[in-house]
């Protein structure tokens, strides 16, 4: 499962970050790395890009992105959907 | 002997700035350099009790100093290269894990280090406490609370940093590939020039880190060689290792912390609720920058005047001085007219144009009672006092614009509009990171283009630089509004329409822009838009005050410096004929600057303001133009200043006098607006554009689009059947655009699939 596939109001932990470049080394870098916890705050209005939470700050990141980050479900939203 | 210099680094957002404010506020003199290399801010740091002085370098806040931006790669350069004698690493204590991320790389370099926990005022709120006697001991370099807000902590910050320039640190590492690493630095110690610290550099290897690999290319391959039988990847597992010791040590240090998640709503949570709504959020960001527009230009408070309220005959003035025989209400107006109320920043203007109209007046009086020649009466109030004040009664207006700009992008909302906004940029072909330089565009093109460092590609600034321009910054807006009430008084059209009317007209082009090179010279995949999105938090009144000082300053400097002597060289050869005689007032057409403005003017007739349209006064639209290259505020000062030559109390009577129609005033506005900007910000821009090519280019662009577009737009205003003919060519042209990019997409996709295999 990647993070873009991950509905809203979930947690997730991450297993592994693909890509390559620039782009993997800014998601290591912005705190994207295996064994974070991430939280799934919220999409923007036109439903791209995501807002989550990480080591207690808001990363915003694209659906293009989020599907380089493997993750594992953690715990689903309240009442499930 | 030259000050100790201190270096402030950290992460955007964690208060750097707010740190150097304090520190060096009082008896700083803050000095911005655009257009260079670095833009770093120096101030001193002075304690008179001590005799303690400081350079104090605040450098741009950055996450990591692995480059993925240029903003970073100046920080990263500065601290390897200058050596400062300290770096101070300003960590956010609410937020410490990230933070510290960053400082596990800067311990990595040979220079003495204190880290400063900030917020500590918020920390204490929050009820959370951090063991800074055990987070020193594990970094292995003093670390002090401050509040940088509240300016606690600072002398003891102080006391630490001059004590840890005293002795030279070596870099330390809390990565555990102590072998690779060793055999790293080992290679790195066969270079030929010996490597300043090695251990940072070594690491950065390791990492594939770009910028390494270009500077020891030959030791990127050695250490390839040596450790890359181990398997292990080291980009990822670096990172992996930094954070895995960082959470650990979060765990150690910070007390009474609860998770973030578990916290729910926060204040800036419930704002963000409704700020970012899926319905609302799009619809509060275009109300929220029309009010500021509004609030700033109008001259009819939510157009009360309009609906019908009755406001007598205005704002009374209240002092009243007596010039000839001629009775003056100063601050006539001021608030309210016959039309409506005025927003802030019109009044604020009003404010500072009643004052500059009775010195000019007052001048005058005194230099006739004086007896004084009458040029030199002309050379002074409608050479040097009409320009200069032409300028500085707009600078109110432009530091509303900017107050209101600051406070936005201070309390976090900037971020969440380009969070907002991401989705429709992208079509576009740029981020929604390229929002933030954009809108400071309508501010000062100068910073804004600076700021788009911090954005990912080249292609990405390429294509933000170019459209920047089309953002009407303060200076433009100068000209703009002379323009409108000049179109106001010929065919009663409302000034603030007109005015963001123009202002939209330029966001439109910006876009059609960046779509045209997105399909043509800059075509790129989308940059990655991975941003932090900051808590929303109160604007600082000290920081938007200095903010808007340093700004207000800027503008001040300007109308003394190059504007003063433009308008006085303007003045001399509007006045003067090749025969070095004065020319009385009406006759200044025939002056040395009237014969070479008529030897231009044939190339703005396609444009209404050459000598078809304007006759003897076309000379004056191509100077105010062709000055406006200089610097934009120009166009606003020689315009009043050759109007003023001329008798007239106003550009508007210029306007009327010479004939000129309204398409070709729109196509006057249009020009200017589009052109090259001003020499600073082609500077600026050369400075950062990718290289030289990309420069001259970026100048054709601005002078061809709008000459092109003012022509269209005169020629669309003064026959409008013309559209007949140019709505076809232009659906002809989108047609070609459309195909270029399918047949550039297919030739894309065919070398993707050929190089993957």
């Amino acid at each position: 499962m990647t993070l873009n596939e991950v509905a809203i109001g979930s947690s997730v932990k991450v297993s592994k970050v693909n890509g390559e470049g620039k782009l993997r080394r800014r998601l290591f870098d912005m705190g994207v790395t295996p064994g974070a916890e991430i939280y799934l705050r919220k999409k923007a209005p036109l439903g791209d890009p995501l807002e989550v939470t990480l080591r207690g700050y808001e990363l915003t990141l694209r659906l293009a992105e989020a599907q380089f980050v493997e993750v594992e479900l953690v715990s689903s939203p309240e009442g499930g959907k | 002997m030259a000050n100790k210099r201190l270096a402030l680094a950290g992460n955007p957002n964690c208060g750097k700035t707010t740190l150097f404010n304090s520190l060096t506020g009082a008896t700083a003199h803050v000095g911005n350099w655009p257009g260079v290399t670095v833009e770093q801010r120096i101030g001193v740091y002075k304690d008179k009790k001590n005799g303690v002085e400081f350079d104090v370098i605040d450098l741009p806040g950055i996450y990591s100093l692995s480059p993925y931006t240029p903003e970073e790669v100046i920080s990263r350069n500065y601290i390897i290269d200058e050596k400062p004698d300290v770096v101070i690493n300003v960590v956010d204590g609410t937020n410490l894990e990230r933070n510290l991320y960053m400082t596990t790389q800067i311990l990595e370099m040979d220079v003495p280090v204190v880290v400063a926990v900030n917020m500590a005022d918020v920390l204490d709120k929050r009820g959370l406490s951090i063991d800074l006697e055990a987070l020193s001991k594990k970094l292995g370099v003093p670390v002090v609370a401050i509040s940088a807000l509240h300016q606690k902590g600072l002398k003891e910050l102080i006391a630490a940093a001059e004590k840890a320039t005293e002795s030279p640190r070596t870099g330390t590492s809390i990565l555990p590939y102590k072998t690779a690493i060793d055999q790293a630095v080992a290679v790195l110690g066969d270079e030929d020039e010996p490597v300043p610290s090695p251990l940072f550099h070594a690491i950065k290897l390791l990492e594939k880190d770009e910028l390494e690999i270009e500077a020891h290319p030959k030791a990127y391959e050695r250490v390839q060689e040596v450790v890359g039988k181990d398997g292990i990847d080291y980009e990822a597992s670096i990172a992996d290792e930094r954070y895995k010791y960082l959470t650990a040590l979060c765990k150690e240090v910070a007390k009474g912390r609860v998770e973030r998640e578990a916290e729910k709503l926060t204040k800036s949570d419930k704002i963000d609720k409704v700020l970012t709504h899926r319905v609302f959020g799009i619809l509060i960001a275009i109300v929220i920058m029309f009010l500021i527009f509004h609030l700033t230009f109008t001259e009819d408070l939510f157009y009360l005047g309009a609906m019908g309220v009755n406001f007598g005959d205005g704002y009374p003035g209240f002092i009243t001085y007596v010039i000839g025989d001629e009775e003056i209400h100063m601050f006539e107006g001021l608030f309210w007219t016959d039309g409506g109320i005025n927003g802030i920043g019109t009044i604020c203007a009003n404010f500072v144009v009643g004052i500059c109209d009775a010195i000019t007046a007052g001048v005058g009086a005194g230099l006739e009672l004086a007896g004084a020649e009458s040029w030199a009466i002309g050379f002074i109030c409608d050479g040097c006092l009409a320009g200069v004040f032409a300028v500085i009664g707009f600078v109110p207006q432009i530091l509303v614009l900017f107050a209101f700009l600051s406070i936005l992008e201070d309390t976090g909302y900037m971020a969440r509009v380009a969070f907002i906004l991401d989705r429709i940029f992208r079509r576009f072909g740029v981020s929604g990171r390229a929002f933030i330089p954009m809108i400071m565009g309508f501010g000062c093109g100068i910073p804004a283009m600076m700021n788009t460092r911090t954005l990912a590609s080249d292609k990405e600034r390429t294509k933000t630089i170019r459209v920047i321009p089309f953002f009407t910054c303060g200076a433009k807006s100068e000209f703009l509004i002379m323009i409108a009430a000049a179109v106001g008084a010929v065919i009663a059209f409302p000034t603030d329409l007109f005015v963001f009317l123009i202002y939209g007209f330029g966001v439109v082009v910006a876009i059609c822009a960046i779509i045209v090179m997105n399909i043509t010279s800059q075509r790129e995949e989308v940059p990655p838009f991975i941003m932090e999105l900051p808590e929303y938090h109160n604007p600082q009144a000290k920081a938007l005050g200095i903010h808007i000082w340093d700004k207000g300053k800027h503008f001040i400097k300007k109308a003394f410096t190059i504007i003063l002597l433009s308008t006085i060289v303007v003045w001399f050869f509007s006045h003067f004929n090749w025969q070095w005689t004065y020319l009385e007032e009406a006759d200044t057409a025939n002056s040395i600057l009237g014969g070479l403005g008529s030897l231009l003017s044939p190339l703005f007739v396609p444009l209404g303001f050459g000598k078809v349209q304007t006759g003897s006064y076309s000379w004056t639209y191509v100077v105010g133009s062709v000055e406006g290259i200089i610097a934009k505020e120009n166009v606003t000062g020689v315009m009043e200043s050759l109007a003023a030559g001329y008798g007239f109390e106003t550009f508007a009577e210029l306007v009327s006098a010479s004939g000129i129609t309204t398409a070709g005033l729109v196509a006057f506005a249009v020009f200017n607006m589009l052109t090259i900007p001003c020499f600073a910000s082609v500077a600026t821009a050369k400075s950062e554009l990718k290289d030289v090519k990309t420069y001259h280019w970026t100048l054709i662009f601005w002078l061809g689009l709008s000459y092109g577009l003012a022509c269209l737009a005169y020629i669309t205003f003064e026959w409008v059947w013309t559209l007949a003919i140019t709505l076809p060519l232009l659906a002809v042209a989108i047609f070609c655009l459309v195909k270029y990019n399918m047949y550039m997409n297919d030739k894309e996709k065919k070398a993707a699939a050929e190089s993957a295999e």
